[in-house]
């Protein structure tokens, strides 16, 4: 039986406004961020512009700024902030004693 | 203390016996068992009596061999502030006026749901008619080596206070394991009795559930002023000691001796009897708004419950249910309905608040951000629609009460928002929610600027004789030129006298700050600034953590403050400098190792040829610098290809950097027929001298051996010209987006004259320079005389900056490299986890 939520590891191996990345076999990756204030995000791993790596941005606030053209998205949403136009698919996320879950479906949906 | 003493009407049981069925033979009224003699336990019967005194017959188990007494207030108790009689709540009296029974030192260890009954310890076994269980918390106990050895204990109870203050009689060393709200005061307490204490908290940010990452900060800062030791990120691996306590262990390595171990990392709700007894249980006993559980007879409340998947640890919300539970056993409805909770807390004497949700995580969600660096205040409103749905404080939580209010009404705030930061006081002074009308209103000896001691007035008087931006005003009249505070205040005047002709000063750094990049960088220097948290702090950072522009420049600005000090911000660096590697538009690397002055050999050739078979690289290109790029790396391989390239005494090349890029050469006097130099030689010793230096933007240097110039040192940021007579030394060129053609900085005569010089130049750029701003741009904007006067005319000066950027040096000069080939940041280069994933058919 598999459960509803992918267990991808504790919220301290992520680092204070970083990211890591999660792959899914024979599709794309979702990049799981935590923010200053210690929350944490899960989106596909690839910016609604040119499909720039979300997770390799510097994340400021509740955004992240994408590495290639530095596009701001909100990883709350996947939107592209300000005049940029675009959404990156987000996958809900949970933390359960200091562990931090991903919603499977979300995840297989955003990864293909 | 003897339980008898509280003991109210009913006859002492017998171990035993049951006085259940006598008991209700005497008395005709419902029996009412509570377990727990805490703080929401004995509330809820006070809501009971309040209600209809006579209705039940109450009879309460308490574990702790005391009366009821305010758990919040151990604290003060700790610290020597309050006895423990003066921190009881209900008195001996007050179970005896009310005929309560109390049972203390004798918890309740089964529950019979099908016999209604309940035992205890001790053998007593009591009937009951409705049993409400108000057990509390249990204190969560890491489950690390060493946690059973005498000397480690939680902060729960009074018990736990008189071992704490035995210990810090016998004086010593005390480790405190958890920078929550209840570690930080066992750590206040135990510091004011005398005791060295460390504490160890695994988060980044103390208090990290009720503060955001600035106001942690500032705790931090102030506990540390305080003598405490605060270890963040402290992983804690054993508790060590032999029979006893005799420290601490972290996982890296580092050992803390300690006679006395407070474990306060939090606590679960104490469930044990109510799941034995098949009660539904999630993380708490489960309720339902009149805080009855899964069985009709049974009724739970305070910490030990979850209502509607919430959990607390306050004790604002447990009042609330206790309203609900004692209004559903008096027969009216009053359905309780989850907290809203504010945390309003002295932590060590220093005022926090924090409410709602403040990650500002919801869609639309905005910030408003005010610091006072000198009255060591922090505000911050999150706002949504207009609304407010979060608030941290920090220093002054005079307001917190009025921004809660806001929240739990949720009302709009849109007229007020502008001055809602400034305090109620403030937002609300009659018709002067307009900020500019609130500051015209202002009388003339207003004081504008406190740290200047500056008014209206005389702020007014300057813009009025001419000074007509915010620079012209702080160089004459001073107001907001030291912390800042009074920036906008400072504008809005300016507004007000000169309408529309207010000049546009300097541009700021980014829109998170209203100083410019040499603001920053003279207060960094000025104000002895150590951390990226801190300068925002000072300087009223706009943002909770600033923004893509603001922090690189930031941490490079402290990197170049404080060499061998600072420890680098690897979050605060763009992707290419994080990775040691230059990001490609597909999300792969490509790796250019340092080939010194444009040398090679046979064995960095053949070890780059492996490399590119070996990770199938599918380009290699001999780049505009005179190296070797090697295309298409993954991630996850660069450690590896790093470590072969090291093996054949390679370095990172820095081709990612705002760092010294390249050191180009010609062949020179060794070979060429014109040449003067060894400008081989030359370009070596520069490269040598000046690699992994971080600097405001990449710096490129060349050197040729005559002037037919074949390295192309004219449009270089550092070029050297070789001549018979010596050396020419051209700065400031670009062959970039706007060719530049050096300007002659002077002529020397010696290879280590053009060392000296060009260590002097470097160090200049990097102090003075803005970030991302190259040395054409920055020497046309202070103009070559002045780089000519610090560096040619002025000795003393040159050898100054000289040493400074070789002092610096030797601490950069690190491979980064080989750090990461041996493991180190192995998580930036490694998946979180992996998966297969099953095909939808399989999944159902
Ligand atoms: C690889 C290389 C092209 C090549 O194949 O030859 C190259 C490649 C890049 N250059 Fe360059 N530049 C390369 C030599 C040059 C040169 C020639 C030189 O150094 O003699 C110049 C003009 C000289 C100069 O800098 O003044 C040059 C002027 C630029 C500029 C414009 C800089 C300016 O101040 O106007 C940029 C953009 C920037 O830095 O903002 C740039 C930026 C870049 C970046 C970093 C673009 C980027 O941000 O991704 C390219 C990354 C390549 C990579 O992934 O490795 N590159 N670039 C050369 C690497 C040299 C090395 O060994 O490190
Ligand atoms: C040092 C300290 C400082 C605090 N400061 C604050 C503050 O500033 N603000 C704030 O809002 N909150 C604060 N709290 C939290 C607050 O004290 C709790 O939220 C509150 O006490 C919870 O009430 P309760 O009745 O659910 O649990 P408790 O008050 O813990 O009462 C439960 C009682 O049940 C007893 N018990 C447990 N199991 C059994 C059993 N099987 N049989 C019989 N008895 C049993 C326990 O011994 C305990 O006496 C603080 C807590 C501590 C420890
Ligand atoms: S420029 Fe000078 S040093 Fe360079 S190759 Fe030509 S002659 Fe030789
Ligand atoms: S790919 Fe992200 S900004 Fe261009």
């Amino acid at each position: 039986m598999i459960g509803a939520w992918l267990d991808i590891g504790w919220v301290n191996e992520i680092p204070v406004r970083g990211s890591r990345t999660v792959t899914v076999d024979g599709a794309g990756e979702i990049a799981v961020f935590r923010t200053g204030d210690d929350k944490v995000f899960a989106l596909r791993n690839r910016c609604p512009h040119k499909g720039g790596p979300l997770s390799q941005g510097i994340v400021h606030g509740h955004s992240v700024a994408c590495p290639l053209h530095n596009w701001n998205i909100a990883l709350a949403t996947g939107e592209a902030q300000g005049e940029d136009k675009g959404c990156t698919p987000t996958i809900p996320v949970k933390i359960d004693g200091g562990r931090v879950l991903i919603c499977r479906t979300g995840t297989l949906q955003a990864a293909a | 203390m003897d339980f008898q003493d509280y003991r109210g009407g009913g006859a002492t049981p017998e171990a035993g016996s049951s006085d259940g069925a006598s008991g209700s033979a005497a008395d005709p009224r419902e029996h009412l068992v509570v377990i727990g003699n805490g703080m929401a336990g004995c509330r809820a019967v006070e809501e009971l009596l309040a209600r209809d005194a006579g209705r039940y017959r109450v009879t309460i188990f308490g574990a702790e061999p005391h009366v009821n007494y305010n758990r919040i207030m151990l604290s003060p108790v700790l610290a020597g502030e309050k006895t423990f009689d003066e921190i009881v709540i209900n008195t001996a009296d007050w179970y005896r006026d009310n005929n309560i029974d109390l049972i203390v030192s004798d918890p309740v260890t089964a529950i019979d749901r099908a016999g209604r009954t309940v035992t205890s310890r001790s053998g007593r076994v009591v009937d009951y008619d409705r049993l409400l269980i108000a057990t509390g918390s249990d204190p969560f106990i890491i489950p690390v080596p060493g946690k059973d050895l005498p000397g480690v204990i939680s902060f729960r109870d009074m018990k736990d206070v008189d071992t704490m203050v035995a210990a810090a009689d016998a004086g010593g060393e005390a480790v405190v394991i958890g920078g929550g709200l209840l570690g930080l005061e066992a750590a206040h307490g135990l510091s004011l009795r005398g005791m060295k204490v460390t504490v160890l908290h695994l988060p980044n940010t103390l208090m990290e559930r009720q503060l955001d990452e600035a106001a942690g900060w500032l705790l931090k800062t102030a506990l540390e002023a305080r003598g405490q030791t605060i270890l963040t990120g402290a992983d804690t691996a054993e508790i060590y000691g032999d029979g006893k306590v005799e420290g601490v262990r972290l996982k890296d390595g580092r050992e803390i001796p300690a006679s006395l171990v407070v474990m306060a990392v939090g606590i679960r709700p104490s469930v044990a009897p109510a799941r034995e007894a098949g009660l539904d249980v999630g993380r708490g006993i489960k309720v339902d708004d009149h805080m009855v559980t899964s069985d009709p007879h049974v009724l739970a409340v305070g910490e030990c419950v979850e209502h509607d998947g919430q959990v607390y640890g306050l004790v604002a919300p447990l009042w609330d249910m206790c309203r609900s539970l004692a209004d559903g056993l008096t027969g009216k409805a009053n359905p309780y309905r989850g907290s809203v909770t504010s945390t309003k807390l002295k932590v060590s004497g220093i005022d926090v608040f924090s409410a709602g949700d403040f990650s500002g995580a919801g869609a639309g969600c905005e910030d408003i951000v005010l610091r006072d660096a000198s009255r060591g205040v922090y505000k911050r409103l999150v706002l949504q629609d207009d609304r407010i749905v979060g608030a941290v404080l920090y220093g002054d939580t005079g307001d917190g009460s009025w921004y809660f209010d806001l929240l739990r009404k949720g009302e709009s705030v849109a007229d007020l928002r502008d001055v809602l930061i400034f305090g109620q006081a403030f937002a609300s002074g009659g018709g002067q929610a307009d900020p500019k009308a609130a500051v015209a209103a202002l009388s003339d000896d207003a004081e504008i600027c406190g740290c200047n001691g500056v008014s209206k007035g005389q702020v007014v008087s300057c813009i009025v004789k001419g000074a007509h931006s915010l620079d012209a005003v702080r160089s004459t009249c001073k107001a907001s030129a030291s912390c800042g505070s009074c920036t906008g205040l400072v504008e809005t005047l300016l507004a007000l006298t000169l309408g529309d002709d207010v000049q546009s000063g300097p541009k700021t750094m980014c829109k998170c700050t209203s100083f410019t990049h040499d603001d920053v960088r003279r207060e960094i220097v000025a104000q002895g600034m150590r951390s990226i948290p801190e300068v925002m702090q000072t300087l009223h950072w706009s943002t909770p953590d600033g923004c893509s522009s603001c922090r690189p420049a930031l941490n490079y600005y402290l990197l170049c403050a404080l060499p061998g000090d600072y420890v680098d911000d690897q979050q605060s660096r763009f992707v290419n400098e994080r990775l040691h590697a230059n990001i490609q538009k597909d999300g792969t690397y490509s790796v250019v190792p340092r080939m010194w002055g444009g040398l090679t050999n046979p064995r960095e050739l053949r070890a780059i040829a492996d490399v590119v078979e070996k990770y199938d690289a599918p380009m290699v290109k001999v780049t505009g610098g005179q190296r070797l790029d090697i295309f298409g790396i993954k991630k996850e391989d660069l450690p590896a290809v790093w470590a072969d390239l090291n093996a054949a005494g390679m370095v990172s090349g820095h081709a990612y950097g705002k760092a010294l890029r390249t050191v180009k050469t010609c062949v020179g006097s060794e070979w060429c027929r014109f040449g003067t130099q060894d400008s081989t030689g030359l370009g070596v010793r520069l490269e040598k001298m000046s690699w992994g230096s971080w600097m405001p933007h990449k710096f490129k240097i060349a050197v040729s051996g005559c002037p037919r110039n074949c390295a192309e040192a004219t449009i270089k940021d550092f070029g050297v010209v070789c001549v018979d007579s010596g050396y020419e030394l051209h700065v400031a060129g670009n062959g970039g987006i706007h060719v530049r053609a050096t300007d002659l900085l002077c002529r020397v005569s010696t290879e280590q004259q053009v060392l000296d010089y060009c260590a002097a130049y470097i160090q200049l750029y990097r102090e003075e320079a803005r970030y991302l701003e190259r040395t054409a741009p920055w020497v046309e904007r202070v103009g070559i005389d002045y780089v000519r006067q610090r560096i040619v005319e002025d000795e003393v000066d040159r050898e100054a900056l000289c040493a400074r950027f070789l002092y610096s040096q030797s601490f950069s000069q690190d491979d980064p490299w080989a750090q990461r080939a041996e493991g180190g940041e192995h998580e930036q280069h490694a998946h979180m986890a992996q998966f297969k994933p099953v095909k939808a058919e399989e999944m159902a």
